[in-house]
């Protein structure tokens, strides 16, 4: 009897690795099926939906006022984001003109929350690749930016801070002194991140060159926030389509220049967040520094019962492009609201740009995307 | 370009309706292709961007829109595409044209059951394949188990 395998008909090499749910490196619930041939991927399935909590089924359920909460919750790194982009895209439907005072603390609290979004980024990034301190020193100074928004609204993670219409409390002067000493501790911070993981060679050697995504299938993929701009796209809503008062500001949007590889690798993708954190620091001083005086409560609607119609609205949020669809029938619950959620298509460009590579650099370019898994299921 | 240029550009294609009333453009699923192609390779146009695809229940659970919202980073400019389907009949997929619709899609089968011909792998993404219904239909009722566990229905025991 012939024993011999045919190996046309089974392949012996490919191996099936199941990376997840629960697992340090997939930042989240996040399961990956991963095909591969020794230790090189082949091809790699992200399953998703671990964390699913309904959230487009519980807005058909809830008055415009009280989804604040819940978008709060689906970007739990970067709620005051959510928040916002929420409550744009309701002002949007309303057509209604906020205080300049409002849309002035707005941007100081999203461009805060910006930095503390990109601090984790980059903390667990490093985590990835095998640096553990940078982690803990990220960590710590992100400790700071969450303070002073316990200060400004009593919580630490999810503020239900930016209301349609306004925000729930006004800024005091003691926050602002507080943020002006934050971010001249912050901006010698920056210089010592640099020295302790951007310039160094074990960090650059698993970085640079791995995982590159050529622009255009960024584009394809729908790919936006720092992760597009690390291929080298200068696509940045607050300059392309200024929302809010971001066209009063003068900042620039950094994009990937392959400094240490080609453009488009993993240490491009963190080298954008890192230098997004010195151009928040710009906008955050500009608006503190021109601040004016106003009510915060008093563009408030009483009730909230947009006219019929539907709005598509657009925010830069640390992540990326965040969309609202709301369709709304006339009542005081949306008939229908859809989040387009950045992470989300930042996650399915994974199987594309990391094939081919070993299985600790899908680890590699897993972390430079920035994932959000309660984003992404929603 | 504003709504009217982008409709005009298109406008030598069958089966397209400006809305002027809620800014959009209507496509018949017929001719969603070919404006797909024309917005993506026309150079005045260029809508490189396929940012959201939603999909929406018409009110009675028979009749679902689908809109899709494009952008176009090189020309700066956005529009809206409004597809109706009849619950059964099929949608032209666009992930051979813009890879965003391949998961796009996927979430819209997946809660509104909108069938999507020529999609790759339509199956669902957010909740277990063995799911039945599509629960953002405003039809959708709570089933009574699921893998033999029993769904809370009584709103006392949450409130």
């Amino acid at each position: 009897m012939d024993t011999t395998l045919d190996k046309s008909i089974v392949n012996i090499d490919e191996m099936v690795l199941n990376m997840g749910p629960q697992h340090p490196s997939t930042h989240g619930v996040l399961r990956l099926k991963i095909h591969t041939d020794g230790e090189v991927v082949s091809k790699i399935e992200p399953v998703i939906g671990y964390l699913h909590r309904c959230f487009e089924k519980h807005c058909e359920n809830l008055s415009y006022e009280q989804i604040v909460p819940y978008t709060d919750r689906c970007d739990y790194l970067a709620s005051m984001h959510m928040d916002h982009a929420y409550s744009i895209a309701v002002e949007k439907l309303l057509d209604i003109q906020l205080p300049e005072r409002v849309e002035y603390i707005r941007v100081i609290v999203a461009e805060l929350q910006r930095i503390a979004s990109h601090l984790v980024a980059i903390g667990t990034f490093g985590l990835d690749v095998g640096a553990i301190t940078p982690f803990t020193w990220t960590i710590r100074d992100r400790e700071r930016v969450l303070d002073l928004f316990e200060a400004l609204c009593g919580a630490r993670l999810l503020y239900n801070y930016i209301w349609p219409g306004g925000v729930s409390h006004d800024l005091s002067p003691k926050f602002i002194q507080r943020t002006h000493e934050f971010l001249d501790y912050f901006e010698t911070q920056i210089f010592e991140y640099n020295e302790l993981l951007t310039g160094n060679k074990i960090f650059i050697e698993r970085t640079a060159d791995v995982g590159v995504m050529p622009a255009d299938v960024a584009v394809n993929f729908g790919v936006t926030g720092p992760s597009l701009r690390g291929s080298g796209v200068n696509y940045d809503l607050r300059k392309t389509e200024p929302y809010s008062i971001y066209n009063k500001f003068d900042f620039n949007v950094p994009v990937g220049e392959g400094t240490m590889g080609t453009v488009g690798d993993s240490w491009d993708r963190y080298w954008v967040r890192m230098v997004e954190m010195e151009e928040s620091i710009k906008i955050i001083r500009q608006a503190m520094g021109s601040l004016p005086d106003g009510d915060v409560h008093s563009a408030m609607p009483k009730k909230i019962r947009p006219a019929k119609g539907s709005v598509y609205s657009r925010y830069e949020s640390a992540r990326g492009d965040v969309g609202i669809y709301i369709q709304s029938n006339g009542k005081n619950v949306p008939l229908r609201l859809k989040m387009r959620s950045p992470a989300f298509c930042n996650l399915s460009v994974l199987a594309e740009i990391s094939e081919g590579w070993m299985i600790s650099d899908v680890i590699t370019v897993l972390g430079s995307l920035d994932i959000v898994l309660g984003e992404i299921d929603r | 370009m504003d709504l009217k240029e982008i409709f005009d550009a298109i406008s030598p294609l069958d089966g397209i309706e400006l809305n002027l009333e809620s800014d959009v453009i209507l496509v018949s699923s017929a001719s969603l292709m070919a404006v797909a192609e024309k917005f993506k390779n026309d150079a005045d146009l260029d809508f490189d961007f396929l940012m959201c695809i939603t999909a929406l229940d018409d009110g009675d659970s028979k009749n679902f829109t689908v809109a899709y919202n494009f952008y176009s980073n090189t020309n700066k400019h956005s529009v809206e595409v409004r597809v109706s389907v009849v619950d059964g009949k099929d949608v032209p997929s666009l992930s051979g044209v813009w890879k965003t619709a391949d998961w796009h899609e996927r979430e819209a089968y997946d809660m509104m059951g909108v069938i999507f011909s020529g999609h790759p792998e339509l199956k669902r993404i957010l909740l277990p394949e063995d799911w039945e219904g599509y629960p953002l239909r405003k039809n959708y009722k709570v089933a009574d188990y699921y893998h033999g566990v029993p769904i809370p229905k009584d709103k006392s025991y949450w409130e």
